[in-house]
């Protein structure tokens, strides 16, 4: 029931910035717009009939044909109702998207990640560098033009030829 | 460089207490920990990148190398994020076998853990008691997986083959025998009063800073925040199952510690009725001939059969175009995985939302203030495995 009710109140409130509300497999997910992001966050923590004050997950997907090319979805639990949601975003190439991690400081960490592995850019993010590949990595993997298998080993690696020089 | 008066040390990555290659930054005013930071990513493999290149039933393989402590419990919540996109029914005696399996799991991580946090504050005697047991539950998973570490034992749709004769007789024995064994440990530590001193008040966390910080499992309870995905969202029959979740008060590395043997206690009680209740019946789903294989019998009998297993092997399946996210309570905390299928036979991408990644991010706001000496407990407390962290 609070499932619903999340989807009602957010087009209650933000009627411009809901963009699609789906349901597969009885899990809701609700696109938004990127730029009232913060907002619509801030209102799902903060809203009493909503509380959603976890967020368990934080996910960068890229669909690289399709445009705008990234879609970030945070997945929240509110511990009160005990119902998750997922609230999804879509970000372009080279576009930036504003940081929740002051919302839920779980997200630093989570941000973190979709910045080293897909190169989205989160504005106002405290520490915002690579957190599971070196800092001198080129590329980012989870991106779909990156090769599966890597850096082209017979060719000597971008990092030693800075050295070198 | 600027003169400071606080000096930075480095702790690992190769250092035995931080179990496996995590490497904190610490800066110290004296003894005390003003600021630390975690480095990770020495053990990164690019999992969710060669999930993509795989077939669902591939990609399994991958997920016992996560949490390497607790293969199974990650194998069920793959197989379970697969079932959901897929909209299968699993048998009832598969489920019953899934949770008897997971719990085992759990008692085997929790031991370890136990072992490993004690040796890690000096109390050695008990890694050898804790190792015992643990290599009891290995010999009984052994028996049905035919793996110690890396079963990929539960498969999409039930499991890999049904249990050996002797499996239940063998569970049942470590079932009535396990409590006292649990007695013998708590006689060790639980009223041991270096063990309360080198604990109690350490590296506290309150309810809502765990919130806050998104942490799961054994340290957001040992916080009094009673979420546990096996009673919030039941999977795998957990309904079925009477058992409770333990709560600690303090939130500090004592009572994470009590949590633990708590749940230890518990995961027995539902092995015990998962043993007592099993039923009979199929093991894997029958209503899915395009997911599960044929049994062994059959492909060398009938020729379908043996060109339905070659295409499940070869090929894999195309489920439906979704996404869904299914989740566990494993050793550690929630794990998860989130799936987005383009209809292909390959996951178009996989995300696994991994517990210790997200409880590692709590580590500095914990041992901020403390004293050096108890960032070892700190780490043990979390219980940490990089296999997850890094993926």
């Amino acid at each position: 029931m609070a499932k619903c009710m999340a989807g009602d109140l957010l087009k209650e409130n933000f009627p411009e910035a809901v963009r699609d509300c789906e349901e597969f497999r009885g899990e809701t997910s609700i696109t938004v717009d990127a730029g009232r992001l913060r907002e619509v966050m801030t209102f799902m923590k903060e809203e009493e009939k909503l509380c959603y004050d976890l967020l368990l997950d934080l996910a960068g997907v890229d669909f690289n044909d399709r445009s705008p090319r990234f879609m970030i979805a945070y997945l929240l639990h509110s511990t009160k109702f005990n119902n998750k949601l997922r609230i999804k975003t879509t970000v372009a190439e080279g576009a930036s998207l504003d940081t929740v991690s002051d919302i839920w400081l779980a997200a630093d960490y989570m941000e973190r990640e979709v910045y080293d592995m897909f190169g989205i850019i989160f504005n106002n993010h405290p520490n915002l560098k690579r957190i599971l590949l070196t800092d001198d990595f080129v590329g980012h993997p989870l991106r779909k033009d990156f090769p599966v298998k890597g850096a082209d080993f017979d060719q000597p690696l971008q990092v030693c030829l800075e050295e070198e020089q | 460089m600027a003169e400071s008066r606080y000096m930075t040390i480095n702790m690992g990555p190769q250092h035995p207490a931080t179990h496996g290659v995590l490497r904190l930054l610490l800066e110290l005013d004296g003894e005390i920990i003003v600021k630390a930071e975690p480095h990770i990513g020495y053990l990164h493999r690019g999992i969710e990148k060669l999930a993509e290149s795989m077939t669902y039933p591939q990609a399994l393989t991958l997920t016992d190398r996560l949490d390497y402590t607790s293969a199974l419990s990650n194998n069920l919540a793959y197989c379970l994020a697969v079932e959901k996109l897929l909209d299968i029914n699993i048998p009832k005696r598969a489920q019953y076998l899934r949770v008897l399996m997971a719990e085992l799991q759990r008692i085997a991580a929790h031991l370890l853990w136990l072992a490993t946090h004690a040796l890690d504050l000096g109390a050695m005697t008990l890694l050898f008691y804790a190792f015992r047991e643990r290599e009891t539950i290995m010999e009984i998973l052994e028996l049905a997986t035919g793996a110690r570490l890396t079963p990929s034992f539960i498969r999409i749709g039930g499991l890999a083959s049904d249990i050996p004769d002797t499996f239940l007789p063998r569970v049942k024995a470590f079932v009535e025998d396990f409590p006292k064994r649990m007695d013998d440990y708590e006689t060790l530590l639980t009223e041991n009063i270096i063990w309360k001193k080198r604990t109690t008040n350490i590296a506290p966390m309150s309810a809502e800073e765990c919130i806050q910080y998104g942490v799961t499992g054994p340290v957001l309870r040992a916080s009094g925040v009673s979420y546990d995905v096996r009673k919030a969202y039941p999977y795998s029959s957990y309904e079925d199952f009477d058992f409770e979740i333990p709560l600690g008060r303090n939130g500090d590395v004592y009572d994470r510690y009590l949590v633990r043997l708590i749940e230890m206690r518990q995961s027995n009680r539902i092995v015990k009725q998962a043993a007592e209740k099993l039923p009979g019946g199929p093991f894997a789903a029958v209503d899915a001939p395009l997911v599960v294989p044929p049994a062994k019998e059959e492909v060398g009998r009938d020729i379908a059969a043996l060109i339905r297993h070659f295409k499940i092997m070869e090929e894999g399946f195309r489920p439906p175009c979704g996404e869904v996210y299914a989740s566990v309570e494993s050793s550690k905390g929630e794990l998860g995985f989130y799936l987005i299928s383009d209809g292909t036979n390959k996951p178009f991408r996989m995300r696994i939302r991994p517990p210790s990644f997200i409880n590692l991010a709590a580590l500095p706001k914990m041992i901020e203030g403390q004293m050096v000496a108890d960032v070892v407990a700190a780490i043990g407390s979390i219980d940490i495995v990089l296999g997850e962290i890094d993926r």
